[in-house]
């Protein structure tokens, strides 16, 4: 069993694991659970009794993902580090929701609120920070208790809180516009609250950006439609009935808000080390074994640390000071120390990706200052560089670099002549080398704390997917913001076994183009079917099964009524107008414009029910009535019975516009939804497209027609004007749309939406939801395109929707022929089949 | 059955002899026969999409090579296969002898 003696600067008796010492741990937050995984990986468990007292009532969890529990992104269950059960299993008490008070030094005991003394042999203290709040008239309620309404973003706590409070609020006002107030400002307007972020001085996270950057992060955080005020300083909290209803500023001005989240920065929590008479100046001063300088009994480590006058606010640093704690306190390494951390960091910050390392600007003449700025994209990048090293960068909307500038910034790498390069890929130092040159303990997702090392060995334990590789270790599931880096690595680690696929960006899988090379090939050799497509352009004239479908899908989008509509090239959906079913059955879904429908309809689908002895009959969640379980050779009669047009419930096509009553019924509506959404429906009806088109249109901002999750949604505002979303989605994959116009008049709405899917179906993979698309490509740039027109194509995009509306057939018209012999005979069940001979 | 009953690129069930046979006519105008019924979960082989290798199950997507009846995505069961031809009469016969 290992022996602890000779400790030479320890006060610690000489002792067998037998009578173990005690440890006690202060703060059960992201530092003290690092700290304590770090001892326990070196044999702590056998060297120490382990009691751990936090505040919080709950397990460890991760602070950062409480960005993602605000947004709704995620789930408290989801974000545990450590729940209470791992505690138990390695032999720590834990005493959750129990707070240190006193801490006294010369007997070693230290007291909590409920009564407890307990001695210690080593004491680690990880108090973190707490939320400032700026003094100022009507924050308080009073010495406790802030204002009703008013709110800090630190714990999970203040996330349930905020969470519960938004329910009944419409407008947010933030103060702070750094990483954690914007972070909220994103979370709460995903409650679909209106936000406005005030901020003391001229430029967002002024603490990482330089003003250029700045202003660029502001644009994009004002295009998803968060308000922001700088300059601005907050003179008091108005209220009213003692709930905060508002901001009053400096300069006389004032904005009304339901509730505030105070983000102005944080204090260290250092009043229990002060009072235990350890040296504290902005936080507890510790030397570089990561000790107070008073006591070598009392480590400190985390965000209430101060190491050669740095107090550090993320998590990076706080995983390194773990480390060098726990060596030192398990005597693995006495000779550990920490050097301090040099500050890069990688961020999510609502929506928008951002790196930042070292200086924001040049400070000496002789520094080489190199700028990109791309402020219409959103990007931004500077690079600084002394003495042929990197010594601060910053990137803004693009971060692809980030890998090789953190590597080179951290261990001063030679750096390429053509200092372009560290920018963008030009032929020089590709991406992979980045995640080659990459050092094996380098930290990749900071959210979760998994190292490049910890990625190679799960991809040589046999993991050859990114997903899998994600799934497993956890990498790119906090923020999101590594994982272009996730997948670099994990490809590099594969090496051969994940082969680059070239067949990744073609439109189909038969054939060797992507879509835009495709369409020109299409439209220079005049190809009007599947087949021709197949014998011009597939390798050695081969059809391919799996590529039809995409193929007649651009073929009809780009041809409209020249389209030589080949049946076997649609998938079986496509040949009968109707959604087979898991038994070989079909579902009929007739056309509901609007979800409105009328005594008349109801009651000649319940006749067709009644007749074809309909299964089930169900409404669907797109506000119409679903008959299922029918055979396949009713399907016509069924039609000629309903009288009502398809509703292409089957397609990759224009399905439905959802709508909500609107000003017909509704005592809120500011404007006719339904009238506008039947107005939609009856336009772009059946419309082909690469994925399918589900549409809303909705009364008023309480968006009961759900409109922010449509690929196109439409939201009435007060003053007769119409907001545009667009790649919203919430099936597979949860996403607000963003706004791509607010429009004066429902022709305009129209205008749009037909210019919007018009360009969606030119320019989307196969398959590619709108909710991938509009990411992909941008906002900014769609708005450009749709709205401002900014490439001249406007009139021809409108055009070629017109085209496709007046191609429209009701496909349900083919019932009195069928198109091809057999077309609705059975295929399964087999009852009544004609019979061949046998040889 | 005869084989204009069958529209080009496409399939058709049919019934021999108590069996359920998808019989399928390639765009190069010969034609192959499978089992109707998807080993996988019963789909209904003859409404599925096809080349002149296989054909694709509507339902799961797993595919089928048109001569051997393999399953040919991810090594899934395979259909029984038939020989099948087109008389001078435009009559389809299929073999169900064939192992
Ligand atoms: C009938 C219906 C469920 C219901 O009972 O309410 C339904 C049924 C099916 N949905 Fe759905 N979806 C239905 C509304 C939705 C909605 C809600 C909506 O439209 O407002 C969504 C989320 C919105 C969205 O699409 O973003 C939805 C997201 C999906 C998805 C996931 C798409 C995605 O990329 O996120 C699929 C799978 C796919 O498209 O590949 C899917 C696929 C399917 C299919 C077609 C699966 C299939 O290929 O056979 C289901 C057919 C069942 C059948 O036997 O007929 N269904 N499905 C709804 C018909 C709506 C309508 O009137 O047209
Ligand atoms: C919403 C949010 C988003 C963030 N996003 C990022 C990000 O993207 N990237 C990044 O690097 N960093 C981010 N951070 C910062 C990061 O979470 C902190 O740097 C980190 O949590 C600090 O760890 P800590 O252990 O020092 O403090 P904490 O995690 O705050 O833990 C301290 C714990 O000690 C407890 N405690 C305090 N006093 C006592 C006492 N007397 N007795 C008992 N218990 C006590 C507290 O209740 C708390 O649980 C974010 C922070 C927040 C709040
Ligand atoms: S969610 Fe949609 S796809 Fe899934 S079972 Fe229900 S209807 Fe089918
Ligand atoms: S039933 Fe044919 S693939 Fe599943």
């Amino acid at each position: 069993m290992t022996v602890l003696d000779d400790a030479p600067t320890s006060t610690l008796p000489a002792l067998v694991a037998i009578t173990k010492a005690k440890l006690v741990v202060i703060g059960n937050g992201m530092a003290g659970a690092r700290a304590l995984e770090e001892i326990l990986r070196r044999g702590g468990g056998d060297l120490f009794d382990v009691t751990v007292f936090g505040d919080e009532p709950y397990g460890n969890y991760n602070r950062i993902l409480l960005s993602n529990v605000l947004a709704g992104i995620e789930d408290t269950a989801e974000i545990y580090l450590n729940p209470l059960e791992w505690y138990a299993d390695n032999g720590i008490e834990l005493r959750a929701g129990v707070r240190v008070v006193r801490v006294d030094r010369f007997a070693r005991v230290v007291h909590a609120d409920d009564g407890t003394a307990m001695r210690y042999d080593r004491l680690v203290i990880a108090t973190g920070s707490r939320s400032f709040f700026p003094p100022m008239e009507g924050m308080w309620a009073d010495d406790k208790n802030l204002t009703e309404g008013v709110f800090g973003f630190r714990s999970l706590d203040d996330c349930a809180a905020m969470l519960k409070y938004a329910k009944t609020a419409r407008t947010a006002a933030v103060i702070g516009g750094g990483l954690l107030g914007l972070e909220a400002a994103r979370g709460l307007q995903n409650h679909g609250l209106a936000v406005t972020v005030v901020h003391a001085t001229p430029t967002l996270m002024n603490a990482q950006l330089d003003d250029t950057a700045g202003g660029i992060l502001r644009r994009s955080v004002e295009n998803i439609g968060i308000t922001v005020h700088t300059d601005a300083r907050t003179k008091a909290v108005l209220t009213e009935g003692g709930r905060t209803v508002g901001l009053s500023f400096a300069d006389g001005t004032s904005v009304a808000c339901d509730m505030l989240v105070v983000s102005a920065g944080i204090r260290p929590n250092v009043g229990l080390a002060q009072r235990a008479g350890l040296t504290v100046e902005r936080a507890i001063v510790v030397d570089d074994h990561m000790r107070s300088i008073d006591d070598d009994d009392v480590y400190v480590v985390g965000e209430c640390a101060q190491h050669r006058g740095h107090v550090y606010g993320l998590v990076a640093p706080l995983w390194e000071q773990a480390i060098v704690l726990a060596d030192h306190l398990t005597r693995t390494d006495v000779s550990a120390v920490y050097q301090g951390s040099r500050m890069a960091t990688k961020l999510k910050v609502a929506g928008v990706d951002v790196a930042s390392m070292g200086i924001k600007a040049p400070e000496h003449p002789d520094d080489e200052f190199v700028q990109f700025s791309e402020p219409r994209r959103g990007i931004y990048k500077t690079i600084i560089i002394r003495d042929g090293k990197l010594v601060g960068a910053t990137l803004l909307g693009d971060t692809s670099k980030v890998a090789f500038l953190i590597q080179a910034f951290d261990r001063g790498l030679p750096l390429p002549e053509e200092r372009i390069s560290l920018m963008f890929d030009i032929g020089t130092p590709a991406t992979e080398v980045g995640a080659a040159e990459l050092a094996d303990d380098a930290q990749v997702c900071n959210c979760n704390g998994v190292s490049k090392g910890a990625l190679v060995a799960c991809v040589r334990g046999g993991e050859k997917t990114v997903t899998g590789v994600m799934a497993k270790t956890r990498a790119g599931k906090g923020c999101g913001s590594c994982k272009s880096l996730v997948s670099q690595i994990v490809e590099w680690a594969a090496g051969g076994d994940i082969a680059v696929d070239p067949s990744a960006n073609w439109y189909v899988p038969g054939v060797p183009y992507d879509k835009p090379e495709l369409m020109d090939k299409i439209r220079e050799l005049q190809l009007h079917s599947v087949s021709s497509v197949f014998a011009a352009l597939a390798p050695e004239g081969k059809e391919d099964a799996q590529s039809k479908m995409g193929l007649a899908s651009l073929l009809e989008m780009m041809w409209a009524d020249e389209y030589v509509d080949e049946r076997d090239a649609r998938f079986i959906n496509d040949r009968v107008h109707a959604n087979i079913q898991r038994d070989g059955t079909f579902s009929v879904v007739p056309q509901m414009k609007g979800g409105v429908t009328s005594v008349e309809q109801l009651r000649t689908i319940a006749d067709v029910a009644e007749k074809y002895d309909v299964p089930m009959i169900k409404l669907t969640g797109g506000q119409r009535i679903d008959l299922l379980g029918l055979r396949k050779e009713d399907l016509p009669a069924v039609w000629a019975d309903l009288g009502m047009p398809s509703g292409y419930a089957y397609g990759k096509s224009f399905r439905t516009v959802k709508t909500c009553v609107g000003t017909d019924f509704c005592r809120f509506g500011v404007g006719d939804s339904t009238t506008l959404g039947i107005r939609i429906e009856e336009r772009f009806q059946g419309i082909a497209g690469p994925g399918k088109m589900k549409l809303a249109v909705t009364g008023c901002p309480r968006n009961c027609a759900e409109a922010l999750c449509k690929d196109l949604g439409v939201v009435a505002v007060d003053g007769g004007k119409w907001e545009i979303y667009v790649g919203g989605a919430a099936g597979a994959h949860i996403r607000k749309g963003d706004l791509l116009a607010t429009a004066d008049d429902p022709d305009t709405v129209i205008a749009l939406t037909g210019r919007f899917l018009q360009y969606y179906r030119e320019n989307a993979k196969w398959l590619e939801r709108t909710y991938a698309w509009v990411p992909r490509i941008g906002i900014d740039k769609i708005r450009a395109v749709v709205v401002d027109d900014s490439e001249g194509i406007g009139a021809r995009l409108d055009a070629d929707m017109q085209k496709a509306v007046d191609a429209y057939v009701d496909p349900w018209s083919e019932r009195e022929d069928p198109v091809t012999p057999g077309q609705f005979r059975t295929s399964l069940p087999l009852t009544v089949l004609p019979q061949v001979g046998r040889r | 059955m005869k084989v204009d009953d069958v529209p080009v690129g496409e399939g058709r069930s049919l019934a021999c002899e108590g069996e359920q046979v998808a019989v399928f006519r390639l765009r190069d105008g010969s034609v192959r026969a499978l089992g109707a019924v998807c080993p996988h979960r019963g789909g209904p082989l003859a409404d599925g999409l096809l080349d002149d290798r296989v054909v694709v199950c509507p339902l799961h997507g797993y595919a089928y090579d048109l001569v051997t009846g393999e399953e040919t995505t991810s090594g899934g069961e395979p259909v029984r296969a038939y020989a099948a031809t087109v008389g001078a009469d435009g009559e389809i016969t299929v073999d169900a002898t064939l192992p």
